[in-house]
């Protein structure tokens, strides 16, 4: 390991009689005594969140108000803590909602456990579940903090789709005549 | 009004005078620990605290100044003093346990009294000082008496009998011993000066503030102006004897958990934080009398000058009354002392604590040679000037 000689500056008049550098430091804090504050009131001033930040994970709608989790159940298996749990149930079809086969009969999420990764978004084959801007969960039980599946759409609301995926794919496959 | 007040005997005076200067200082000191919070905060770009109020009160308008001021967690904090339980560790001498706090008080408002805070002129034009006992010994009774300040913390840190109190009570005698000498020195060039040949010799602090509303350049000088060096060592040997940061030796939160007090809680350990802030007090006042011209609001504008300038612009014969005169300069005093104890706070959240041995070694290597310096240099100028 190489040793680093370090040159210490003998001090100069100014800095061994300390009163300089006190005025100096002086000034300093009484330009911050009269600046503005840089923290925020919490509760009634919230901080901007950056997009990216992963919040509490949601459950997210299409642009055409449609559930989008098929409840593969992928997120409940990448899960690292085991937070996720995915009751799968049949879906009865119906006008625009022909192609889906399964969703979720329940979905609970133990925020509890949560550790707030993002891999359930990640592993998401269909873009339904987001790791939104909401940073403070509060309950007074555990069973307040097991977020279900209503909880997870009213928390997650609508979403622009940045793919549509399965738009892009129907309009691939008329276009080409079938094949995809 | 004033002359049924001088018309009561002099004892009953004595006991309204010193339960009004008792009644001013108690709660001053506790709001300065309020002020001490907001000032920190402001200097750390923080609000402070700024939420507590009574919801009774919420509704009046102009309470949420005051709320924002942080004055109700003020009152919530000094309220809950009274209730909390009084822990009483098992380990220590209970008698000088629960008697050191009290102490702690006793030369915190015993120095009050030889303190002048106004002035008001009687009818032949003179000012009288306003002070609870206008003794000549002035400054000698405040250095004996605060001195004496320090066996509280020693005998809080030895009562505790455990290790950090301890060590901050031998930090506090040393540091005391350390800078007593030097805080001295600095103020005898003000009471050479003070006393001139053929005057009655005087160490009285009102005799002090007379000489600096004299007439003339050189009268209405303050001495903060002519003896700079006498007046930086007396602040800085303040700062150490009010156990202020960077002199926190005592205290040392750092490195000696609480130090002197770690063992005290409650209501105790209050009296300890007003006694300190007493002490902040009295001696910030003592450095306004000394070096900044006492109840004078300006350099060369002495009290009855700037009366009497009141008066002709004003034309009111109101400025001329005594009381208006000391109510006055009482204000101005005040004003002062609260100025110098804002620079305490100011300098407490901009310098971080000195190490131990830097503490003894400022103390006995620079300050002391400094003051003896100081002393010699105006003796000798004082020699040639009023000799």
């Amino acid at each position: 390991m190489a040793v680093i000689q370090v040159k210490r500056k003998p001090l100069s008049l100014a800095e061994r009689t300390y009163l300089p550098q006190i005025a100096g430091g002086l000034w300093t804090t009484l330009k911050y005594f009269f600046g503005p504050a840089e923290t925020l009131q919490y509760p009634e001033e919230r901080p901007a969140i950056p997009p990216g930040y992963r919040g509490v994970p949601t459950l997210v709608m299409d642009p055409n108000g449609r559930e989008k989790c098929v409840s593969c159940q992928l997120c409940e298996f990448v899960c690292p803590p085991k937070a996720i749990r995915i009751t799968p149930g049949s879906v009865a079809g119906g006008k625009g909602i022909d192609n889906v086969e399964k969703a979720p009969q329940a979905f609970d999420i133990d925020m509890l456990r949560c550790i707030y990764c993002g891999l359930c978004e990640e592993v998401c084959p269909e873009e339904a579940i987001f790791l939104q801007n909401q940073y403070s969960m509060s309950g007074y039980s555990r069973a307040e903090m097991v977020n279900h599946k209503d909880r997870l759409y009213e928390l997650g609301g609508t979403l622009p789709d940045k793919h549509f995926k399965w738009e892009a794919k129907k309009a691939a496959e008329q276009g080409a005549g079938g094949h995809h | 009004m004033s002359d049924f007040f001088f018309g009561l005997p002099v004892l009953v005076q004595a006991v309204i005078k010193g339960l009004a200067v008792v009644l001013f200082i108690f709660p001053v000191a506790a709001a300065c620990s309020m002020a001490e919070r907001k000032v920190s905060a402001w200097i750390q770009r923080r609000p402070g605290p700024n939420r507590t109020i009574p919801p009774f009160l919420a509704g009046i308008p102009g309470m949420g100044i005051l709320q924002r001021l942080g004055l109700f967690q003020l009152a919530a904090d000094g309220g809950k003093f009274f209730f909390k339980e009084e822990p009483l560790p098992d380990h220590v001498h209970k008698f000088y346990f629960v008697l050191a706090p009290f102490i702690a008080m006793i030369p915190a408002f015993t120095t009050v009294t030889v303190v002048p805070f106004g002035a008001y002129l009687d009818p032949a034009g003179r000012v009288v000082p306003l002070v609870l006992a206008n003794v000549d010994i002035g400054i000698l009774a405040i250095f004996a008496v605060a001195s004496l300040g320090v066996y509280s913390l020693i005998l809080a840190g030895w009562a505790s009998n455990s290790k950090y109190p301890f060590l901050g009570g031998v930090r506090a005698s040393a540091q005391l011993i350390s800078y007593e000498l030097s805080m001295t020195l600095s103020v005898l060039p003000v009471f050479l000066w003070v006393n001139e040949p053929g005057s009655a010799g005087s160490l009285s602090l009102a005799r002090v503030v007379e000489f600096q509303s004299r007439a003339g350049f050189w009268g209405g000088t303050w001495f903060l102006f002519t003896m700079p060096v006498s007046a930086l060592i007396f602040m800085v040997a303040l700062f150490a004897e009010t156990n202020r940061q960077p002199f926190d030796m005592p205290e040392s939160e750092a490195d000696l958990v609480g130090g002197f007090h770690t063992e005290y809680g409650a209501f105790k350990w209050s009296l300890f934080f007003v006694a300190e802030y007493a002490n902040m007090i009295v001696g910030s006042s003592v450095f306004a009398l000394l070096f900044l011209g006492g109840w004078n609001l300006l350099p060369w504008l002495p009290l009855s000058a700037l009366l009497e300038g009141l008066h002709r612009v004003t034309g009111s014969a109101l400025w001329l009354l005594p009381a208006v005169a000391g109510l006055l300069s009482t204000l101005i005093f005040i004003a002062k002392v609260l100025l110098t104890i804002f620079f305490f706070m100011w300098v407490r959240w901009t310098v971080p604590r000195f190490r131990y041995d830097q503490v003894m070694r400022i103390g006995w290597k620079i300050l002391l040679p400094l003051s003896i310096a100081n002393l010699v240099a105006y003796t000798i100028g004082i020699y040639f000037l009023q000799g």
